[in-house]
């Protein structure tokens, strides 16, 4: 039988997707459902005086309105941190409450203060307006570098730092700086941006009386996750009270991990007026209160030797967390963000600072390569600009100090196992044609158009384990993944797999990987997951983890039924265990033609009686059945790299910035699906280049989301971009069984400094922020214009 | 939404007739439903005028190219007969919003809207455009009066829109990133005797820039307006682009317009 695993498989989703039939949550209606329409605040920083609903109850359809104080009666927790963070004297992170209905204090525009619960959507809404609330208006803090100067948002909180965080040596560092011939130093942003997930947040809450069941429908990324948050520090019902259920989920990109006031305001909502309720957000509510990404201000520095060799490194980093920490909020910019910011070269002594701050807008979490394009862009534009300080080519600076064994020991925590920095440059530099540049900018600027070319070499940590290392880190859970592997009688199988598909193709690499373990043919396999009642606890999907932790957990499931089904085979056949051999679905014994296919197998252990020729086939201390289960923590975490190259065309006279040519050489190790990945890389890369051409959240100093619309929000469209120049070099990951490595953030990790180092290279080194506009471009054209005048 | 009363109108005298101080006429929808979803708008009575035959449809005559008001963009954009009549007004029509927002929008509201980054409006002035109205016929350079803001008064509704065939023309657009809307857009035409050189998204409301006209009806050619320093003060600045910016595009599609021609 042919292998499965590596080849172009048609993905099952795909002809329930095409024709409509995906089963999303606002596709949800429950028999005498109501709708929630929650009250936001329309300030970014008050106190809430009086919340008058009097009005409001009157209005026509109100079943109830809800407010903070019912909530904080009902001892309901509030949303959290899944991970604490320790300040460099020792000090604990500092983090607020954050209620799901705001009491006193409202933080950020879209802070809800109320839920207004109606027959009908329209009667919601109309009441909702109806809301009085009397808020006192206090000065916000919405800038990242000066949060620190700003009014305390939360009583408590000195300077509105969470925490002051410092991975590696100073001193280490301070040696290596005295030593260099020449200092390299970058101030850079950045930028903050909106996930936009194509299906916004909704959330349809149930309760069942008789069983004291509460049913959560929700765009999660993590079902298990948020039921254990709900109901551990929500107070929303016990784990086994509570039913979470994500089924079809349009996008995530790590806005839809956290628990959300939502789902803890309608499950607790629903319990108290005793019938489901449905919330579904508006695009306008998704900008404003979705979790945010990014938004750092960095100063970095890299010492190094004249002949072009890395001594030392230095970043020192304020990170915006908005309002309030949230799950992920804290790690994205320590653990995901420092280590991976001395990139994929030998520095002898580095260290990462990172002041994480509050500010009055919307909390800022993991969003598509959380911490590692933020890192990834700080070394990259560092190493871009030392190598026009030393005059040194690009692509040679970067050879001259990539590892030169694996396992690389990286310069501040990671041990990466494998991989081949250079073979990836050379294979990106021969697909992108990196030779014939100059012929091509010489082309570009007889047309009176500047051409540049920009460089990416990255590594990055993804699939974050093990369970022992995060947690003495500070993570609040064990990143380990499980896997059920059912045998019907019949003999098709059911795989659960605690990871969530919301686009990443679950349902068809994971029975790819399946249909090889066990020789079973993939229309015969189904994939099952994102129900808490369906399986075992599972952690979910992110950080490019569902592969390379839940896709091995899947593998180990399968051995074990192997492992059983040799013992039954050898059982049935009179033989001995040890010679009986698994090969595309029989049972062998060795040196003989008597063989079982596994389907008689789990027919057999589902019917371990006697009768007629059939007898028992399960040996001693074997139970009846087949399903076995599997929770699979990793040794290590999985390191993709690769080298991209951009090559954009700049019309002076507008500003606009033409991306030409994108190649992106990547290492994901073993590849299942060719096709699927080719998507992750593609939509990786979009997200990417949308950050540094065109994407940019803007808050005023009020604290009003500026681009709080796709009016004024800048999402990438298809004819913003080339045809996508993709390829692979595949050194396999030696920590898991299947040697692979994520690859569902590759694309946003490396792009943005991969375009922004094109564009800066066409501007002569100047500096431009991301993202980079047509005007920024236009005024970085006319200095250039005036210094060349100079000049000449 | 508010509920409101939906008419369905069959002539214009009959939607005339309905119209009143809290009513709006309804074709495409482009602007009036999404401003009234988001609650900046809110009308007793919406008259659709998309079911009275006569507002769509293009004539071409050897002088003028007539458009009904509730005709699509997709229309314009796809007519042989624009096509070959006024090939830049065809090419504007393609590059309005989205394939969504070109099978529904019509021309009528755009130049009813007066969105001051709209498009139409400087195809109207640079193409000497009369507004056929139900009451009378307007000049396009008196149509449009400020930000949103036409000549039309209350009740009177857009039933066609001559354009005049130039001799050459062209639109070039710097559109929004996000919105794709004009942040400049600039339409030259270049007419027996004179030049039109109108402009949309720069000001609080489309102009014709008298200075390049006049440089271009003495010299048709992007030299002769190349390194114009036009005046900023009373151009349009925001978080997309500053009035300098857009002082300094307005010349660069202008150049890039008659280069076009």
């Amino acid at each position: 039988m042919a292998s499965l695993v590596g080849s172009r498989v048609e993905r099952k989703e795909d002809k329930r997707f095409l024709t409509g039939k995906g089963r999303y949550t606002a596709d949800i209606n429950l028999v005498n459902q109501t709708y929630a329409i929650f009250v936001r605040s329309p300030h970014a920083r008050a106190s809430i005086k009086k919340i008058n609903i009097d009005k409001a109850l009157k209005s026509p359809g109100v079943v109830s309105i809800l407010t903070g104080k019912e909530i904080a009666d009902d001892k309901i927790g509030g949303l959290i941190a899944g991970w604490a963070i320790r300040s460099e004297d020792g000090t604990e992170m500092k983090c607020p409450g954050n209620p799901p209905l705001a009491k006193d204090n409202v933080n950020f525009v879209g802070d809800p203060v109320a839920v207004v619960i109606a027959e009908s959507l329209a009667e919601a809404k109309e009441a909702a307006e109806k809301v009085e609330v009397d808020y006192k208006v206090l000065k916000a803090v919405t800038s990242t570098a000066d949060a620190m100067n700003g009014d305390t948002i939360h009583e408590g909180i000195d300077k509105n730092l969470c925490f002051d965080w410092l991975l590696g040596d100073r001193q280490k560092v301070k040696e290596a700086f005295d030593k260099a011939d020449k200092v390299i130093s970058i101030d850079i942003i950045n930028n903050r941006l909106i996930p936009n997930a194509m299906e916004p947040r909704a959330c349809v809450a149930d309760y069942n009386a008789a069983s004291e069941e509460i049913t959560l429908y929700t765009t999660s990324q993590n079902p298990h996750l948020s039921r254990l948050i709900m109901s551990a520090f929500g107070n929303v019902a016990p784990e086994h009270k509570l039913r979470v259920v994500a089924p079809d989920v349009g996008g995530g990109f790590g806005s839809k991990i956290n628990v959300y006031n939502e789902d803890i305001v309608c499950s607790w909502a629903a319990k108290k007026i005793n019938r489901a309720i449905k919330w579904v957000a508006e695009r306008s509510e998704s900008f404003l209160t979705d979790i945010h990404g990014r938004d750092h201000v960095t100063h970095a520095e890299l010492a190094v030797t004249k002949d072009g060799k890395f001594l030392g490194f230095k970043n020192e980093t304020i990170a915006n967390l908005g309002a309030y920490a949230r799950v992920f909020g804290t790690v994205t910019p320590t653990y995901l963000f420092g280590p991976c910011a001395t990139g994929v070269y030998e520095i002898p002594a580095a260290y990462t600072n990172v002041k994480a701050v509050y500010t009055n807008t919307a909390p800022v979490d993991a969003y598509r390569g959380a911490g590692r394009p933020e890192a990834t862009y700080t070394i990259e534009r560092l190493v871009e600009k030392a190598s026009m300080e030393l005059g040194i080519d690009k692509t040679e600076l970067r050879i001259k100090n990539f590892p030169t064994a694996f396992p690389f020991k990286q310069t501040l925590v990671h041990t990466v196992d494998s991989g081949d920095y250079v073979a990836g440059m050379e294979k990106a530099k021969q697909m992108a044609d990196y030779k014939g540049f100059e012929a091509r900018r010489k082309e570009s600027e007889a047309k009176g158009k500047l051409r540049g070319i920009g460089v990416t070499s990255y590594f990055e940590a993804c699939g974050i384990a093990p369970s022992a290392a995060v947690m003495s880190l500070g993570c609040g859970v064990g990143l380990w993944e499980s896997a059920e592997v059912r045998f019907n009688p019949t003999g098709q199988v059911t795989v659960y797999t605690g990871s969530h598909s919301h686009g990443q193709s679950h349902q068809t690499t994971f029975a790819q990987i399946a249909a090889d373990e066990l020789g079973v043919p993939i229309e015969n396999i189904d994939i099952v997951h994102g129900d808490t009642d369906k399986g075992t606890f599972g952690m979910g999907t992110y950080g490019s983890r569902s592969l390379a932790v839940g896709g091995i957990a899947i593998v180990n499931a399968c051995k074990k039924i192997v492992e059983k089904g040799k013992r039954v085979t050898a059982k049935m056949l009179e033989a001995n265990p040890e010679d009986v051999e698994f090969k595309d679905g029989e049972f062998i014994v060795s040196k003989s033609n008597k063989k079982k296919t596994i389907g008689e197998v789990a027919f057999a252990c589902y019917l371990p009686g006697v009768r007629d020729e059939m007898k028992s086939p399960l040996p001693e201390g074997d139970e009846p059945g087949l399903k076995e289960t599997s929770f699979y923590d990793p040794s290590n975490f999985s390191f993709p790299a690769g080298t991209h190259i951009a090559e954009v065309e700049i019309d002076p006279e507008t500003g606009h910035v033409k991306l030409e040519k994108y190649t992106a050489c990547d290492d994901f190790g073993r590849i299942i699906n060719p096709m699927v990945v080719e998507g992750q890389v593609h939509g990786g890369l979009a997200q990417g280049i949308g950050q540094a051409l065109y994407e940019n959240a803007e808050y005023d100093e009020t604290g009003q989301l500026m681009t709080g619309s796709y009016m004024d929000y800048t999402m990438p469209r298809a004819d913003n971009f080339p045809e996508f120049n993709i390829g692979y070099t595949c050194t396999h990951a030696t920590t898991n069984p299947l040697g692979v490595k994520g690859c569902g953030e590759a694309g946003a990790i490396a792009a943005p400094p991969t375009v922004m180092n094109a564009v800066i290279d066409a501007l002569g080194g100047q500096e431009v922020t991301m993202p980079a506009t047509a005007e920024k471009v236009w005024k970085a054209c006319k200095n250039l214009k005036k210094s060349n005048a100079k000049a000449a | 939404m508010k509920d409101f009363n939906y008419h369905s109108a069959k002539d214009s005298k009959e939607a005339s007739k309905l119209a009143s101080s809290s009513s709006a006429f309804l074709a495409g929808g482009m602007t009036t439903i999404p401003s009234m979803k988001l609650g900046l708008a809110t009308y007793k009575d919406l008259i659709d005028i998309k079911n009275i035959k006569k507002l769509s449809g293009i004539k071409v005559s050897g002088k003028s190219v007539t458009i009904g008001a509730a005709t699509k963009h997709v229309e314009v954009s796809n007519s042989k007969d624009v096509k070959k009549a006024i090939p830049s007004l065809s090419s504007l029509a393609e590059g309005i919003g989205d394939p969504q927002v070109r099978n529904r929008g019509t021309i009528g509201g755009s130049i009813a809207n007066n969105d001051p980054s709209a498009d139409y409006p400087s195809a109207c002035i640079a193409l000497n455009a009369t507004i056929h109205t139900n009451e009378r016929k307007i000049e396009a350079a008196k149509f449009f009066k400020g930000m949103f803001e036409t000549a039309l008064k209350k009740g009177e509704l857009i039933e066609a829109i001559e354009f005049q065939i130039p001799e050459k023309s062209s639109y070039q657009k710097h559109p929004n990133p996000a919105s794709r809307y004009a942040i400049v857009g600039v339409y030259v035409a270049k007419h027996k005797g004179d030049v039109n050189v109108a402009v949309t998204g720069a000001k609080s409301c489309v102009y014709n820039d008298k200075e390049m006209s006049k440089a271009l009806s003495g010299n048709f050619s992007s030299s002769s307006i190349d390194g114009m320093d036009l005046d900023s003060s009373e151009m349009n600045s925001d978080m997309h682009a500053s009035a300098d910016f857009r002082a300094s595009l307005v010349v660069t599609q202008a150049k890039k317009a008659v280069d076009a021609c």
